[in-house]
Formats: C-alpha cells, sequence, structure tokens
C-alpha cells in the first residue's frame, strides 16, 4: 500500500485541510443565511399584549346590536342580546381568520368569508370553523364596559 | 442617403458583430405545424403580450402609487381620479392581469390536451406550471395593493391557508404578514413581492421558457407521427407565423382597451382593520373555485381539520398536475393514455363548475 514514501502523510494533511476548509465553508454559509433568515422574521409587535380595555358605555348600546373593538393587534365583537346580555368574543373567524360579524335577523354571529355561523355563545353551529371563538370577560363598572382577556 | 440604405448599413454593422443572418435563418427554419389545433399555439403569445402590458402600465402606476397602509389607498383614488387618464392606466393593468391568467390557462390546457409536455419538451412545462403560479402569485399580492375592503379579507384568508403546513407553517404565514396579523407591514411586503421579488424571478424562468421553445419548435400534433411527410403542413415561424401573431396582438390590445375603457376597474372601500368581513366577498376568480371548495367542505373530516384537507387536496392536485410528464407513461410507449385525458376533463370540469358556483353563491 505504501508504496511511495510520505504518501499516507501527505494525504492525510490534504484530507485535514480539506476538513478545516469544508466547516469554514458550512461557517461562511452560516454567516451569510442566518443574518438572512433572521431579518425576514418580523419583529414581535410592541402592542399585543393588551388584556384590559374600556370600549364605551353599556347604555349607549341598543339590545340586538352589536360593537367592534380592538384588543390589541385583534378585533373583538361585543355583542348585546336581545334581553340586554353583554357577551364579547374575539371577532377572529377560528376558520381562516376573516372578521365576524352579528347577524341580527339570524341571532348568531357570522362569518361572510365562508359563511360560518357561530351561536351567541360563541359556539361554531355550521359551515366550515373548526372551533368556538374565544370568550373575553366582560366587568362594567358605573356604566363603562371594560373587556378583560 | 435614402431609408433602406440606412436601415442596410445598421444591419450590416450589426450583423457584422454579431452574426445576425445566423439567427434569422434559424428563425426562418423553425415551422409552425397547421392544422385545425394551430390556434392553440397563439395562447402562448398573447400571455406573452399581456405580461408586457403589465410590466408597461405597472411601471407606469409605480410613478404615483404609495406602498404604505395610510396611503395606499389615497395614493390608488389619486391615480384614478386626479391623475390624466390614470384611470385607464389602472383599469387597462387591472384588466390584462385577469386576461393574462385567463390566456395562461388556456395556453397551459392546450398543451395538456394536445401531449406537447411529452418528451423532449418536459421542461418547457415544468417552467410554464412555475410561470403559472408566480402569475397567481402576482395576482394575490396586486390585489391588496389598493388597501380595500375586499383584498385586506382576501389576504387575510389567502396567507392564514400556509399555517395549516405543519412544522414551517406558521413562520410561513408571519414572513408572508410580516405580523401576526395583515397590517401595513403585510401591505409593504406584499408591494416588495409585486414589483421585485416576483418580476426578477418570473423574468428568469420567462426566459428559459422562451428559449426552450426557440430551441426544440414547436410539438406536432399527436398524430403527426405516422402521417408521411408530403402530408404535414407547416409555415415558417418568421416572418409568416410572426405576422399572425402580430395581428392577433393587434385584436387582444382592442379587447383590452375596450374592456378597460367601459367597464373601468372599481377601487372599493378603504380597508378598515376593525371591520368584519363584507357579506358577499370573494377573491379574484382564479381562486374562486379553491375559495367555493373550502366553503363546502365542512369543518371535521374524519380526524382531520376540513381547512387541512381541503389545502391538502389542492396542494396534491397541483402537485400531481405539475408531474404530469412523469406520469404519461402510456404517451411515452406510444399508446393512448385515457385515464390522463378523462382526469383533464374532470379538472376543467371541476374548475369552471366551481368558478360559476362561487359567482353565484350568496
Amino acid at each position: 500500500m505504501n508504496e511511495i514514501p510520505g504518501y499516507t502523510e501527505k494525504s492525510s494533511r490534504r484530507d485535514f485541510l480539506n476538513y478545516v476548509l469544508s466547516i469554514g465553508f458550512f461557517g461562511w454559509i452560516v454567516a451569510i443565511l442566518y443574518p438572512l433568515y433572521s431579518y425576514l422574521v418580523p419583529p414581535k409587535s410592541p402592542d399585543v399584549d393588551v388584556s384590559n380595555i374600556s370600549i364605551g358605555k353599556a347604555s349607549e348600546i341598543e339590545n340586538n346590536s352589536s360593537k367592534m373593538f380592538k384588543m390589541g393587534n385583534k378585533p373583538g365583537i361585543l355583542i348585546k342580546t336581545k334581553e340586554g346580555e353583554l357577551r364579547a368574543f374575539s371577532a377572529t373567524c377560528t376558520h381562516l381568520d376573516c372578521t365576524v360579524q352579528f347577524n341580527k335577523e339570524e341571532n348568531l354571529i357570522w362569518c361572510a368569508c365562508h359563511n360560518g355561523k357561530y351561536d351567541l355563545n360563541g359556539k361554531n353551529i355550521s359551515g366550515p370553523p373548526p372551533s368556538p371563538l374565544t370568550p373575553f370577560n366582560i366587568n362594567v363598572q358605573k356604566d363603562e364596559i371594560y373587556i378583560l382577556k | 442617403m435614402g431609408k433602406n440604405s440606412v436601415n442596410r448599413k445598421v444591419y450590416g454593422w450589426l450583423d457584422e458583430r454579431f452574426k445576425l443572418d445566423d439567427l434569422i435563418n434559424f428563425m426562418k427554419k423553425k415551422e409552425v405545424p397547421l392544422y385545425r389545433g394551430t390556434i392553440w399555439y397563439y395562447f402562448g403569445g398573447i400571455t406573452l403580450l399581456l405580461f408586457i402590458i403589465q410590466v408597461v402600465t405597472g411601471m407606469l402606476l409605480l410613478l404615483y402609487y404609495k406602498g404604505s397602509s395610510e396611503l395606499a389607498f389615497e395614493s390608488v383614488r389619486f391615480i384614478s381620479a386626479k391623475v390624466k387618464f390614470g384611470w385607464l392606466i389602472r383599469s387597462i393593468h387591472s384588466w390584462s392581469a385577469n386576461l393574462m391568467v385567463l390566456s395562461a390557462f388556456i395556453h397551459m390546457f392546450s398543451v395538456f390536451f394536445t401531449k406537447a409536455y411529452k418528451k423532449p419538451r418536459e421542461l418547457t412545462w415544468y417552467s410554464g406550471f412555475l410561470l403559472l403560479v408566480l402569475a397567481m402569485g402576482f395576482g394575490f399580492t396586486g390585489y391588496l395593493l389598493p388597501w380595500n375592503e375586499l383584498s385586506l379579507f382576501a389576504t387575510k384568508v389567502g396567507t392564514d391557508i400556509p399555517k395549516t403546513i405543519p412544522l414551517v407553517g406558521g413562520f410561513i404565514m408571519n414572513l408572508l404578514r410580516g405580523g401576526e396579523e395583515v397590517s401595513g407591514s403585510t401591505l409593504s411586503r406584499f408591494f416588495g413581492f409585486h414589483v421585485a421579488l416576483l418580476p426578477g424571478i418570473f423574468t428568469v424562468i420567462l426566459a428559459l421558457h422562451l428559449v426552450l421553445i426557440q430551441r426544440q419548435g414547436m410539438a406536432a400534433p399527436e398524430n403527426w407521427d405516422e402521417l408521411p411527410e408530403s402530408r404535414k403542413k407547416k409555415i415558417p415561424f418568421f416572418p409568416n407565423f410572426l405576422l399572425r401573431d402580430l395581428l392577433i396582438w393587434l385584436i387582444i390590445i382592442n379587447v383590452l382597451s375596450v374592456l378597460a375603457v367601459f367597464f373601468p376597474w372599481d377601487l372599493g372601500t378603504k380597508a378598515d382593520e376593525l371591520a368584519p368581513a363584507p357579506a358577499g366577498i370573494k377573491p379574484e376568480w382564479y381562486f374562486l373555485f379553491m375559495f367555493q371548495t373550502l366553503k363546502i367542505i365542512p369543518a371535521k373530516l374524519f380526524v382531520i381539520d376540513g381547512e387541512v384537507f381541503g389545502v391538502m387536496l389542492f396542494s396534491i392536485a397541483g402537485l400531481l398536475w405539475f408531474l404530469v410528464p412523469l406520469m404519461d407513461r402510456k404517451t411515452k410507449s406510444g399508446e393512448k393514455s385515457y385515464w390522463l385525458i378523462y382526469s383533464g376533463i374532470f379538472v376543467i370540469i371541476y374548475i369552471i363548475v366551481f368558478t360559476i358556483v362561487g359567482f353565484i353563491a350568496k
């Protein structure tokens, strides 16, 4: 095998150099891709963690109507039922992220995008939505409505 | 010095350096089969024309458009209302986009049914498929740019769909949206995709697609293999077919002008991130068949979410369609592959029926 003197030594030195260069090259690729990847991922927006907001006076909202509000970055919906009971949910449809609305005639929550329907407890009752709307807690103090996450 | 001799001099100057004669001889040698299916050969060229119109009108719109959520709607309204002929440029851009996708679809199906994708033209099919996907990407990103109510929700739905992909779905959604929600950041990104990223990739693949077609020539109809040379009618690509192409381009430009002038594109109402999705919301017509399918799939199918099922269904169908040259083993060995033709017919009927249902559905 080792007819040429020094052959093994030489080739192992070459292997070693190749090895070092490969690691260097791999590091070089990572050094390019990592900043690129990090740049593409958007930074978290600061105002996501809102947990308590005031959205107006309870007496100003009629029975059998609704009001949209913003909970952090996401829309929310407040519904006053025919009986005058207040209910609040996340207004983001659980199907594909559209914004739902209160449908007076059918007395339910409706998403126009794919005809998804929820009852007034936020439960998905018809159409494609896979899960119920997230409910919010409501606190009324001196007629002022506060929505709590 | 007459005009002709100037032309000859310019030609001579160029020919000396770039050997134009070779190129013209090559184009003259290329022939286009003449038979009852010849009409389908025009749709590639029509798609190309409409793409060129998109590039030109897109550049013109860029002179006034402002890509931010505060200014986008107002700038498009400014283009439509204040800029002289701004409404026309915008209307042409929108109409041409739609006609381009339509023409690309016709082109694709004609290639499918004439089996022009088979060896040696597999790469032309693959690159053409990618171009169609990119064209739909152009449509999807461009739809958001006026920042109106319809486009906001179409984008919400469209960018939520990748979330169903396991592991990387959330990451892809964030990457597209530029955040958790569809917002001004999404608009900035889509603007960038629409005017820089997509045109860059599109141009490279389009160049490849065209080079392949020029290099390999037009695909002859299937039954020509058995015909004797004398019965094969052909015309030279240059100048005969090219002149016909130009005549059709002229007709298309006229059709486009009539549509753009008499049916100007609507601007809608400005997007409000708090407002509920309006009743009767629909995406662009070429997404309608998928939209309608998502609408009728129930929330749960056995154990998986209906939404995941729908997205998987279309992803697999798209992949199979992309791989048609590989699947068509029968045509390779000279037999007729009926199941492929039947599935092609099924796909067309499905798309047409679901598009119509999507249009008339409440």
